[in-house]
């Protein structure tokens, strides 16, 4: 990846920098917004995540007049609302931090989903497990096809690495179909729940009750968050950051690019195995549909419409995906063509997505980017506002 | 501890079968082979010269198919054989081609304008490029899932397939005889032109390198859009073949699996080598379709074709020719 451009001339590369430049200058107003944001003092930062935070958890109860979706049930669509922006944050470790194009995504989703399914159903003859101890180990199985995906495939150049992984997508999606003990389109019923049950006696994980779901995976996210936040500042996320602007240029600084790849592919798939065993959870069903790419797709422009790199404008973008079809349901079915298009005009218009990628000096921290931050109004910056994605 | 490994059996082989059909499977999977080649062609001929992937070019092909199908649809062909002279089918069938190779083109050449230009004019880095061909190649689909429905359009048979001459004891089907030879026909003429012609030297000097190649008068953006748009027919020509050989294989999604394999195909026998497109074809049409029989499922060719496209990249991504565009001599 070290041309960015195939095909960039002389005077090509002179109109390019000239346009960095203008864009560096050109502000847009989320932009505002973000440098507003990392201007607060950290304790209201965390004071103003904790009112969002509780805010969310109340989102099922407030049923929002014009919000609200009509044909699903609020709940339930609040629900699928939190699965896709946890696909996202998964599929933003890979695609927005590392820089790894993954379109077989969804393959580790079905993987997740089989994992739920093979070791709760009553229609596997596998040993069962409840339901909470299928999450991790379909985090841990995902991972180990993600390793083993990872290991012939992260060598590749990012295009090849694309195909790659779609290819992968369709195997798993071809495998649940043709290898009989997986049930193809009979699929699995009665897949298992959490424990618990409400006041009346009636468990409180049924598949009708999205808010108990909406409540699980929001917690769920709090904690992804929070773990990838710190991971994000630390050493790997650094690397991440170095693999994702210039491959080469960080393999010749010393980072190991292949090991860090390969984590966020294992992170990545971990994630989207969890995702995909609470979704089996909750829908109680897993068959060999659903798993195809244009479900790969949806994550990706998930990811690229929230802003890879930044795992807030991730789980935006997660939430918007899932909730546009589901509010206008007019457009559902339509879905495709409307997020193709606008995947198009995204990259020829704002390829960093809503929320961009933040660049800042990840080493030194907050005060030093605060004072980086004070400097930019006096001189312009010289490097680092290359675009990303 | 029950296990599902041992209950049931997850993937059988059934060898017996293999030997039994092993020539006609053959001959199968060379015409499957040689209309992945035609297909590979754009992939090819795209990256040579920009480095690039283009996705959405099974997206360029199935504009094709539909075209095929519409102009066939229109001149009276329907779901059994008509009831014509050969002169007058062949006549029917070409006006068909050109009618796809038009289309494709035609796709191919918008995609290029409308999608890729304004990025290659900012100089985007090339995951824009990629995500922007994902999306164009899912607008596409979504246009003909819009305009067609999620179903395959009628089955349009073109003539009377009957046994053409024996091989040892296989027959060769007329069908099988026309795709082969055409295609063969046309991959010898891409590649001449590559190699002797004007248009081709530009090809390969863009692909070379592309500011020499400017600084020495070549019109790179023409080049570009040549090679898109010459890929696109070639797309729309395979089209007429893959309706001659799946007649209801026309459906929003059908370009994407074909485009699959046209990659791997590309990829096996050199991305960015035309002669590698054309093995690669071949090649990847014969393993496919001897995987599919010895699973026993033709839906086993998928997996068959994307297990071979990992190997390749692991062993020898350049692929078996491995050379690029730029170097093939005139």
């Amino acid at each position: 990846m070290s041309t960015g451009t195939p095909q960039g001339g002389a005077a090509e590369s002179q109109h390019h920098a000239a346009d960095v430049l203008d864009e560096a200058h050109k502000e847009s107003r989320f932009a505002t917004l973000q440098r507003k944001w990392d201007g607060l003092p950290r304790w209201q930062q965390w004071i103003a995540l904790l009112v969002v935070a509780a805010f969310l958890y109340c989102m099922p109860f407030l049923n929002p007049p014009l919000l609200k979706t009509t044909a699903t049930d609020f709940p339930v669509a609040c629900a699928e609302m939190a699965r896709y922006a946890l696909i996202a944050l998964g599929l933003n470790v890979v695609v927005g931090q590392a820089g790894l194009l993954d379109l077989g995504y969804v393959g580790f989703f079905a993987v997740g989903s089989y994992v739920a399914a093979l070791w709760t159903s009553p229609d596997s003859t596998l040993v069962h497990l409840p339901y909470l101890w299928s999450l991790p180990l379909a985090m841990v199985v995902t991972v180990f096809f993600g390793i083993l995906l990872g290991i012939p495939t992260l060598r590749l150049r990012g295009d090849y690495l694309a195909i790659v992984t779609l290819g992968f997508g369709e195997i798993i999606r071809l495998l649940a179909t043709l290898i009989p003990p997986l049930k193809g389109q009979q699929g699995f019923q009665n897949i298992g729940r959490p424990p618990g049950t409400d006041s009346a006696g009636k468990a409180l994980f049924l598949n009708t009750n999205g808010t108990a779901w909406y409540m699980l995976t929001v917690t769920v996210i709090i904690v992804v968050m929070l773990l990838l936040g710190n991971l994000e500042r630390s050493r790997v996320g650094r690397a991440w950051n170095a693999i994702r602007e210039d491959e080469d240029a960080a393999e010749i600084m010393g980072v190991p690019t292949f090991k860090f790849k390969l984590y966020a592919f294992g992170i990545g798939a971990a994630i989207g195995g969890l995702t995909g065993a609470i979704t089996a959870g909750q829908i109680g069903f897993v068959n060999n549909q659903g798993f195809n790419v244009q479900t790969s797709m949806l994550f990706l422009t998930a990811v690229i419409l929230g802003g890879a790199g930044n795992r807030f404008g991730a789980v935006i973008g997660g939430v918007m995906v899932a909730y546009i079809p589901l509010r206008f349901t007019g457009i559902a079915e339509y879905k495709y063509l409307i997020f193709g298009v606008l995947l198009v005009i995204m990259m020829i218009f704002r390829p960093q997505g809503l929320f961009g990628a933040r660049q800042h000096l990840l080493a030194l921290g907050r005060t030093v980017n605060a004072r980086v931050a004070a400097m930019r109004g006096a001189v312009p910056p010289a490097t680092g506002t290359k675009e990303t994605i | 501890v029950h296990s599902i490994l041992a209950n049931d059996q997850w993937i059988s082989l059934d060898w017996v079968t293999l030997r039994q059909t092993f020539w006609p499977t053959t001959f199968n999977g060379l015409t499957f082979g040689a209309i992945y080649a035609l297909v590979a062609l754009g992939y090819t001929l795209v990256y040579g010269v920009l480095n690039l992937i283009n996705f959405a070019h099974s997206e360029v092909f199935i504009s094709g198919a539909y075209a095929v199908v519409f102009t066939l649809s229109a001149l009276g062909f329907g779901p059994s054989a008509p009831d014509l002279s050969p002169a007058l089918i062949a006549f029917d069938l070409i006006l068909a081609g050109l009618a796809g190779m038009a289309a494709a083109a035609m796709v191919a050449f918008l995609l290029e304008r409308i999608a890729y230009r304004p990025l290659r004019a900012r100089g985007a880095p090339r995951l824009v490029f990629l995500i922007t061909a994902i999306g164009a190649s899912f607008t596409i689909q979504g246009i003909f899932f819009k305009w067609r429905g999620a179903n395959p359009e009628p089955a349009v048979i073109m003539f009377q397939d009957k046994p053409l001459f024996q091989f040892g004891s296989t027959q060769i089907y007329l069908r099988q005889f026309i795709i082969v030879l055409a295609a063969l026909i046309m991959m010898i003429g891409v590649d001449q032109l590559i190699r002797r012609t004007k248009i081709g030297r530009g090809i390969r000097s863009v692909a070379q390198d592309p500011d020499t190649a400017t600084l020495m008068g070549v019109d790179k953006e023409r080049i570009i859009i040549l090679t898109f748009v010459l890929g696109g027919a070639l797309a729309g020509a395979g089209a007429l073949f893959y309706v001659m050989q799946v007649p209801s294989g026309v459906m929003y999604t059908g370009g994407f699996i074909l485009g699959i394999k046209a990659f791997t195909a590309a990829v096996l026998g050199g991305i960015g080598n035309v002669r590698g497109a054309l093995l690669g074809g071949l090649l990847l049409g014969l393993i496919g379709n001897y995987g599919a029989i010895l699973f026993g499922n033709a839906q086993w060719t998928d997996v068959v074709c994307f297990v071979v496209l990992v190997l390749v990249l692991m062993v020898r991504p350049n692929g078996i020719l491995g050379t690029n565009l730029g170097k093939v001599r005139a």
